[in-house]
């Protein structure tokens, strides 16, 4: 090691390890943009960090955050005080930062320790376990405490573990490959191994990724197949007797299993989710043992989806009355079957999997569980046809499936497509700017749009793509030079500028004024042709939200 | 009314019959630095500091330019004028207006560390302080320069390390002569970009000691730029201008590194929280050495600084709208070659 590298900052937080490292490793993932980079930071953590961390880092990253232990209220409380800045300053800085962990980790004065003491992560989160439950003057003394002896960096990531506000982008194929570097599994044992149930605070290292398994976790579900969006025409897959197709639903998607005479649901975020449905219950006793099936979370009514909307009124909820059971009644609608008689099918052909589905469906004759016939068809031309009815079936459009193909893991190109249908669309005036992210960072480029009410303005989307490179920089101009007021990173902008919003769906919402949610806007077209007083009004949207968000 | 009044061409003296970086062209301006948001064109008269005059000719061409020495002062038509370090960039200068006894002094942009180009920032008492909010928040609190530099300068040789050439994205103006002290001794060769290439010209022509660099033209060959530094305007990012580097690895000194996110929507390698403003706390420590009663502020935080002064008893406050704040570190705008960037 030579003497410019024990000077650099993050050479030094890995040499300590602890807590420093972890922040280091963060800082090194959230900056930078590509995909290797992050791989190699993550892998020479693995390489060097302590195997109790490692097990907590592979937990973090694949969102099995620690829960929060303070709420962020009183975090800014305790911050807000030590820095001693009236409150009103510390919303004004947090509004201006958009963190509450970095806000307050650039608000709190130096630290009185300054190297810090070096704890390991896993220390911190065994600790906030142990406190999780004490009183609020124990837990502000061990945040206090904690803060003192942290530098910046430890203290950013110390305050998103204890708000329970982690969130960064490793997506799962980065953690797989980065571990295949320091274990001697292969990549899909190593996928399957780190997912599902497990708990950070008593699994070893050792017992996730040795080489040989001490217990077996039965709850585990495999990695999601995930499809690209077909951008062609579907002429271009070739001979439509190879494919399969079949309605693509809008709910949530999720991974039945059943073994040991136990059922475990559980989302693509590998949320468990088997609690939240009760109307899976019966299931563990009409599904065969040892069974793994892909498919939707969706709300459906005698076989029929409804919109998502109904479903949004069950998540997030702990109890569930009785009227939502009947309003918003749950099926899962089945794709594929990932394991049968506890036998792993991924590598079967997707005609093999297909019938057995239907002869495992045909027993279960039940509400809550249902395999969607696929759509008959022999020229793609009648497909397309088919494909124009999707809204009204609640369908987003037709999934083609290779019907010799394999279950493979995460998002593929070849064999799965999703062909989704047109969007809705609306006209709608410009009226706040901000600037965009990414390489589009200096330009305004995220916006919100507003319908006509009468003769007012009613904000009801943001939408920030769309838009070519040249179009954004003329209306980033058209910004800097129309601005009304700024409100920190917003600009309020003269309404003139008319554009096609295109969106997948709609529903209704109590938190924006306009008492609509979208889903997916973004700018379809910039309607020169159109002045401001020719955009849809606040009544076209409601129709539309009768129309498709009911 | 006023020794100054806020107008919509600017900040005007009556009374001496002068503007203070006016936006629209008048008769007589007093500039306080050669950033494009403070130094118009059309003016039919330009009074600023020696250091100043050369950088408005570059940037202006010619014009009736009087330049005069900090702390020396001029009368106009009874008002006494004088310039005082701001320690902003080269030349860049706060006003001093004394008229019986009453005296302002318009701070331009200024920052409190001592760079060692543009002179020390000096408080200068007064009844009333004009001052520039840029980074009015707590959250920006500077590092020591010293330990940025050492950031930048490991940042350098890591990625010397990993055969890459080090993009260093800093305003051609000021930002860039500043950073160019310290890493100079960093590669054999530092390259810059036309933009700063033309500033740094126009400084040695006048007899400024700087480093030696090199101007990046179309003939310069890649393999010359492996591994070295390229110092370059923030507008060249992501530009095919940038293609030529690869690879390399760019690196934005700039206030608004504090910030992460900031960095993460430029989508830079590296952020270094290097600023030509003064932090909240130089903000502060200047506005109570002055002992004005009364400060006005201009462009940054302007509601949130001045209800904090107002609140804490610090001076009596307000804030006013000008049209500063386009140029440099503060907020983007396009000018010739150089788009300046907020974030
Ligand atoms: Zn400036
Ligand atoms: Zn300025």
């Amino acid at each position: 090691m030579n003497e410019q590298e024990l000077h650099n900052e993050e050479s030094i937080a890995l040499q300590s390890g602890g807590l420093a490292m972890f922040a280091a490793l963060v800082i090194q993932i959230s900056s930078s943009t590509k995909t290797n980079d992050k791989l190699d930071a993550l892998a020479e953590y693995f390489t060097l960090a302590d195997d109790k961390d490692k097990v907590w880092v592979i937990a973090i990253f694949s969102g099995r955050r620690p829960k929060r232990i303070v709420s962020s209220t009183l975090l800014a409380e305790w911050c807000t005080a030590l820095a001693n800045i009236p409150s009103w300053l510390f919303l004004e800085s947090y509004s201006t930062v958009g963190d509450l962990g970095e806000t307050i980790a650039l608000l709190l004065p130096d630290p009185v320790i300054k190297d810090g003491r070096g704890e390991s992560l896993s220390y911190y989160l065994k600790k906030f376990i142990e406190i999780e439950k004490q009183d609020e003057l124990v837990r502000k003394q061990f945040i206090i405490d904690s803060w003192q002896q942290m530098n910046h960096a430890e203290r950013f990531v110390f305050n998103k573990l204890i708000t329970g506000s982690f969130r960064i982008g490793v997506s799962q194929k980065i953690i797989v490959n980065a571990l295949t570097k320091v274990v001697s599994l292969s990549s899909s044992v190593i996928a399957h191994r780190i997912s599902g149930n497990w708990d950070p605070s008593t699994i070893s290292f050792n017992n996730m990724l040795g080489d040989e398994v001490v217990d077996v976790d039965h709850s585990k579900p495999y990695p999601f197949y995930l499809a690209y969006a077909l951008e062609d025409e579907p002429s271009s897959l070739g001979d439509p007797s190879e494919w399969q197709a079949e309605w693509k639903w809008d709910g949530i998607r999720g991974q039945m299993i059943k073994r040991n005479n136990e059922l475990f649901v559980w989302s693509r975020g590998e949320e468990l989710m088997t609690e939240k449905f009760p109307e899976y219950i019966i299931l563990k006793d009409l599904l065969p043992d040892g069974i793994v099936l892909d498919g939707e979370i969706i709300p459906a009514e005698n076989g029929k989806p409804l919109p998502f909307a109904a479903l949004q009124t069950r998540i997030g909820r702990k109890n569930i009355t009785k009227k939502q059971l009947t309003e918003a009644p749950i099926s899962f609608f089945v794709y594929d079957l990932l394991e049968y008689n506890y036998e792993d099918w991924r590598e079967r052909s997707l005609e093999e999997r297909r019938n057995k589905m239907e002869e495992i469906l045909q027993k279960i004759n039940n509400n809550s569980i249902q395999l969607p016939p696929v759509i008959k068809f022999t020229q793609w031309d009648d497909l397309a046809e088919l494909r124009k009815t999707s809204r009204e079936m609640n369908s987003e459009g037709i999934m083609l499936k290779r019907k010799n193909s394999i279950y493979q893991v995460g998002r593929k190109r070849g064999d799965w497509w999703k062909w989704k249908i047109d969007a809705l669309t609306i006209d709608c005036v410009m009226i706040y700017a901000q600037k965009g992210a990414g390489r589009r960072s200096n330009l305004y480029t995220a916006y919100t749009f507003a319908v006509k009410d009468g003769d007012q303005l009613i904000p009801f989307t943001r939408a920030y793509s769309g838009l070519t490179d040249k179009e954004f920089a003329q209306v980033d101009n058209f910004v800097k030079r129309n601005s009304l007021e700024k409100f920190g990173p917003v600009r309020t902008v003269k309404p003139e500028l008319v554009f096609e919003i295109a969106f997948e769906g709609i529903a209704a919402s109590n938190r924006h004024k306009s008492g609509v949610a979208l889903r997916f806007p973004r700018m379809s077209r910039w309607r020169k042709d159109k002045k401001v007083d020719e955009i849809n009004t606040l009544d076209d949207l409601k129709a539309m939200l009768n129309m498709y968000g009911k | 009314m006023n020794l100054i009044n806020f107008t919509d061409k600017g900040l005007c003296c009556p009374q001496g019959d002068f503007y203070i970086d006016p936006w629209k062209p008048v008769d007589k301006a007093i500039i306080t630095h050669a950033h494009s948001d403070h130094a118009y064109a059309g003016h039919k008269y330009y009074l600023c500091h020696h250091h100043t005059k050369p950088l408005l000719q570059l940037r202006l061409g010619d014009n009736n330019y009087e330049s005069v020495e900090w702390g020396e002062t001029i009368t106009m038509n009874g008002v006494k004028v004088s310039l005082h370090p701001a320690g902003h960039i080269i030349g860049s200068s706060q006003i001093r207006v004394e008229y019986k006894g009453e005296v302002w002094v318009i701070s331009g942009d200024y920052k409190t560390e001592d760079d060692g180009l543009s002179g020390k920032f000096e408080p200068i008492k007064c009844n009333t302080f004009i001052t520039e909010s840029t980074f009015g928040l707590p959250i920006y609190k500077w590092k020591p320069q010293q330990e940025i530099f050492e950031n930048i300068i490991n940042w350098i040789s890591r990625n010397k390390e990993n055969g890459k050439t080090s993009v260093l994205l800093a305003y051609s103006l000021g930002k860039a002569q500043r950073v160019l002290q310290h890493i100079k001794d960093t590669t054999q060769d530092i390259y810059v970009h036309g933009a700063i290439w033309n500033a740094h010209e126009a400084l040695l022509n006048v007899g400024w000691n700087l480093p030696v660099v090199k101007r990046i033209t179309p003939d310069t060959p890649k393999e010359a730029l492996k591994g070295t530094v390229v110092i370059a305007p923030p507008s060249a990012d992501s530009s095919p201008w940038m293609k030529k580097f690869h690879p390399y690895s760019v690196g934005v000194c700039s206030g608004w590194m504090q910030v992460r996110g900031n960095a993460r929507r430029r989508n830079v390698d590296a952020g270094f929280a290097l600023s030509d403003h003064a932090d909240w706390e130089g903000l502060l420590q200047s506005i109570k050495a002055t002992q004005a009663e009364r400060v006005f502020v201009t462009h940054g935080f302007q509601s949130a600084f001045s209800r904090y002064l107002n609140e804490e008893g610090i001076a009596i406050a307000a804030e006013v709208k000008t049209e500063y704040g386009s140029e440099d570190e503060e907020a983007p705008k396009q000018e010739v070659d150089e788009t300046k960037d907020e974030l």
